[in-house]
């Protein structure tokens, strides 16, 4: 059996499929579901832990990536460096899960790793280059 | 009841002046009134940071010897411009590395300028008789260099678009990554903070006025480059979008990195964080007015920025409450807002502006001349040569 951490990300056209359960149906791939913010009408992104007999799973990717949904290799965390952040909010436009923002009153940007989803995606958004991930 | 210039002035000398910054003048005009925070207040301090494409710096390496007329320049592996005599060179802020592509550029160069870090330094020359080097390698920093100084050709721009995106893919660009599907939006401005939003028609702000650039004093040094006060104005006198911009000059010896940053737009390149702070003295009841400006009260149009061209349709009207709610309303979907300007940091200006007024630090100047108040900008049409 293989194992694999994605990150799936969901058009909102895609979102109301019940992809990942015929994912289980027909591929015999066991799915973990870490964290998801999935919204009718949004983009949905989704941390899962796949699990299959190796060309099973491969075949489970492939119907994903079919289906319209972006499949990415999970992180395992991301670090900030808050010293140097100029809390522009930047970053906060890719966040769909809302793990970073900057709001009134304080405009100082937070970052809530119980929300993140370890997409990554702050890494090539934040134009300081403060997000580092580790895989 | 109206105050000059002088009598400002000599009451900041005297420690009396009273200060405000722009947000404070905002819930001071809407408790009080224009007529009672004219008459209280003296001057208010505005701030902005955000990133400023059209920014650069100037500099003078002093001579080798033996001397060489620089023809060609790199800064850290990115190339300036060197066609000005044989040891000034310009460092474009978007310029990006020959080595290291968009994640480096001039901007990067400019702000390890300031942080005092030594830069690699390579010219190349044809040699002349009078400059017979011709490649030279060596190694400077802000201490070794006769001049560095920023000149940023546009600055400040009074009001900015908001951008989405209703394609399928993700676009990278200078407002940031837009997600497809309007799924999200981004602006980029200090709002009731900016400094040309405080003074809609440049009453104040004028060639010749004293800035806060980068932490240090600086000036406006002419109206900046695409200067547009021909824009639509809303009821207050704000513009609707982009106005008035400034061409900013000031010491980077005096400037501190806190206040300015090299930055890379993922996809896009290289452009400079830059922080502004302007004071507005409060002449009379109507300088209170505009400085009472509120964030609800400043429009912008949304774009959809997938569009690849210069005159994209509007999707809808916006105003700056709104955008700093987080969401904003699309053709009926909610869609998350994103600002790129830090307002913490424009706010943090604003304050450190204040701050040097009352220490009788920095003093207010009459512009020597105003910003022009009409025109718009020239599209740049592809002609052919038959025009000659």
């Amino acid at each position: 059996m293989a194992k694999k951490r994605l990150v799936l990300t969901f058009p909102p056209e895609v979102v109301e499929r019940p992809i990942v359960a015929l994912l289980v149906k027909h591929f015999d791939v066991l799915t973990n579901i870490l964290r998801a913010e999935v919204h009718e009408g949004e983009i949905g992104r989704m941390l899962v832990e796949l699990e299959g007999e190796g060309k099973r799973l491969k075949e489970g990717v492939n119907y994903l990536k079919d289906q319209g949904v972006t499949v990415e290799e999970a992180i395992t965390d991301i670090e900030l460096d808050e010293s140097l952040c100029t809390s522009c909010g930047a970053c906060t436009a890719v966040c769909t899960p809302r793990a970073l923002k900057v709001e009134e009153p304080e405009w100082r940007l937070e970052l809530d790793k119980d929300r993140c989803i370890l997409c990554g995606f702050c890494v090539e958004a934040c134009p300081l280059q403060l997000i580092n991930v580790r895989f | 009841m109206a105050k000059t210039y002088e009598e400002i002035n000599e009451r900041i000398r005297s420690g009396e002046a009273v200060v405000l910054t722009a947000d404070e003048m905002t819930d001071l005009v809407r408790s009080e009134g224009a007529r009672e925070a004219a008459r209280k207040v003296d001057v208010v301090t505005t701030g902005t940071f955000g990133p400023m494409c059209s920014s650069g710096a100037f500099i003078n390496f002093g001579h080798s010897d033996p001397p060489i007329k620089m023809s060609k320049v790199w800064l850290n592996d990115v190339q300036v411009c060197a066609d000005v005599a044989a040891v000034d060179a310009f460092v474009g802020a978007t310029a990006v590395s020959d080595t290291e592509g968009m994640s480096y550029g001039g901007a990067h160069v400019i702000q390890d300028f300031i942080d005092g870090k030594w830069i690699k330094l390579r010219a190349t020359s044809r040699g002349t008789d009078c400059y017979p080097l011709k490649e030279l390698e060596t190694y400077v920093n802000l201490d070794t260099v006769n001049q560095a100084y920023l000149f940023n050709p546009r600055n400040a721009y009074q009001n900015y678009a908001c951008a989405t995106n209703g394609s399928k893919r993700t676009i990278y660009t200078y407002m940031g990554v837009l997600l497809p599907e309007f799924g999200n939006a981004t602006y980029c401005s200090a709002g009731q903070l900016n400094p040309l939003l405080n003074d809609p028609y440049y009453r104040t702000i004028g060639i010749g006025t004293r800035v806060f650039l980068g932490g240090a004093a600086g000036y406006v040094a002419w109206p900046g480059t695409q200067h547009r006060p021909s824009a639509e104005r809303a009821p207050g006198g704000t513009p609707v979008g982009p106005a008035g911009t400034l061409a900013l000059i000031g010491d980077m010896k005096e400037m501190d990195s806190r206040w300015i940053r090299g930055a890379r737009f993922h996809r896009y390149g290289v452009t400079l964080y830059m922080g502004v702070g302007i004071p507005i003295p409060v002449l009379d009841e109507e300088m209170a007015e505009f400085t009472g400006v509120a964030d609800a009260q400043i429009f912008t149009n949304v774009f959809d920025y997938s569009q690849p061209t210069r005159s994209r349709d509007v999707i809808r009207r916006v105003d700056y409450a709104e955008l700093r709610t987080g969401i904003i309303e699309i053709n009926g979907s909610r869609v998350h807002t994103a600002p790129l300007s830090s307002y913490r940091v424009a706010r943090d200006i604003a304050e450190t502006l204040k701050d040097w007024i009352k220490a009788g630090r920095f003093l207010l100047t009459r512009p020597v001349e105003p910003l022009p108040s009409e025109g718009g900008v020239q599209a740049l049409d592809v002609r052919g040569p038959e025009v000659v």
